[in-house]
């Protein structure tokens, strides 16, 4: 049987010039190479569609080991891409039977890429996740009570109820701490994103996620956000703050974020 | 200014300016939520349903610190486990009507009907950005509305 092959793509962009991209792997280890359409540049990997298929492929993303060389190696590729030249990140598993289908789509929406790649020009993504740090005194309410007329049940509850409504306190001034880190953030930066918090699980820690943040900053201006977070940190002792990047615009391509005018 | 690797820096009360800070590789986890949830959603001629991507990335929500610490942990359950699947699906009304509707609409004929299943795409891009904020159910304790339960 033909291994029949497709064509996976990894970004789209406007710059031709291939600098950056010779030598380049993309998934399944072969180099990327070039669509072009509409005055836009596809980077894209040849895949077999064995393994890239619509059903092999909803089966091969159950498996972490096979996701993360995928993932990753896109990745890759969106960042290379990126490094020189404004770059609009297509979506883990955008995948079409050939170039000619590819090519209909860059011509179809080349307006809304021309948008999205005029917004991103420039700029670069910044990561900025806050936790609430951890508390110092977690520890059983304990003690002794100044009042001897009180008994020792009623006195552990009211030192619990105390103690409850310190934490209550502490979480309340670390979620708006996260707000006024955020607020000064998005006024460093081209556009901000909020992500759904990630779950404990997925961090690693055990303080909860107060705030998952994406920024687009002007590349000239990367020091100064970096600056700012420093700042940032600084003045909210209450928060750890986690800077990642720089990052591909990933956060900042979706169409919607622009409604027609 | 260097893009060659992403640095994951913390920044407690003392702390480092993170142009200086050390690069590590970046952490798994944020670049399959990179990858998975954002990026620009374009029908290719191959789909995988949005709600699968969905399921996929609420598992990994659930589940993964990185490969490595799951394993650690002796996490593999995702990959033989039908509840999460079923259940999930029977949870999910509104992205489950969304995928569908952007699967049968999208059809077979992509390309042909390509300004049409773009704008399905679209869709049902904005209903999971409308539907982010309401994760207790369907993403886990992933909101920090839940700290009584992070709390013990």
């Amino acid at each position: 049987m033909a291994v029949k092959s497709g064509v996976w793509l990894h970004a789209v962009t406007r710059d031709a010039d291939p600098c950056g991209l010779d030598g380049l792997t993309g998934i399944g280890g072969c180099a990327v190479r070039t669509v072009q359409a509409g005055g836009l540049v596809a980077v894209v990997s040849s895949v077999d569609l064995a393994q890239f298929g619509e059903e092999p492929l909803r089966r091969n993303l159950e498996d972490l080991d096979w996701l993360e060389t995928v993932a990753r190696a896109h990745h890759t590729v969106v960042e290379a891409v990126g490094r020189s030249r404004p770059v609009v990140p297509a979506r883990l598993t955008t995948v079409y039977r050939d170039d000619a289908g590819l090519r209909a789509m860059l011509e179809q929406r080349r307006g809304d890429f021309d948008a999205v790649l005029d917004r991103v020009s420039g700029r670069t993504e910044w990561g900025v996740k806050m936790y609430a740090a951890p508390t110092a005194s977690a520890s059983e309410p304990s003690g002794t009570s100044s009042s001897g007329t009180v008994r020792p049940g009623t006195a552990y509850l009211q030192r619990r109820r105390a103690q409850l409504s310190a934490e209550d306190q502490r979480w309340q001034l670390a979620v708006a701490g996260a707000e006024e880190v955020h607020a000064a953030l998005t006024g460093c930066a081209a556009a901000a994103r909020r992500h759904p918090p990630q779950d404990r699980r997925l961090t690693g820690r055990t303080e909860p996620m107060l705030l998952n943040g994406a920024y687009l900053v002007e590349l000239r201006d990367s020091g100064r956000f970096g600056d700012a977070v420093t700042a940032q940190a600084a003045r909210h002792p209450g928060l750890h703050l986690e800077l990642t990047g720089p990052w591909p615009p990933y956060s900042f391509v979706t169409i919607e974020e622009e409604p027609p005018r | 200014m260097t893009q060659a690797s992403h640095s994951g820096a913390m920044f407690g009360p003392s702390s480092a300016n993170p142009a200086t800070s050390g690069h590590e590789p970046a952490n798994l986890g944020d670049i399959l939520e990179r990858v998975l949830d954002r990026g620009i959603v374009i029908v290719g001629d191959i789909r995988v349903s949005l709600l699968d991507i969905e399921l996929l990335t609420l598992k990994l929500r659930l589940v993964v610190a990185s490969v490595d610490t799951a394993r650690q942990m002796g996490i593999d359950w995702w990959e033989h486990d039908p509840w999460l699947t079923s259940r999930a699906r029977g949870e999910l009304p509104a992205g489950t009507a969304g995928a569908e509707a952007l699967e049968a609409k999208a059809g077979a004929e992509a390309i042909e009907a390509g300004a049409e299943a773009v704008e399905s795409g679209i869709e049902a891009e904005e209903r999971r950005a409308g539907r982010s904020p309401q994760p207790a159910s369907r993403r886990g304790d992933t909101h920090p509305v839940h700290r009584q339960v992070q709390r013990g």
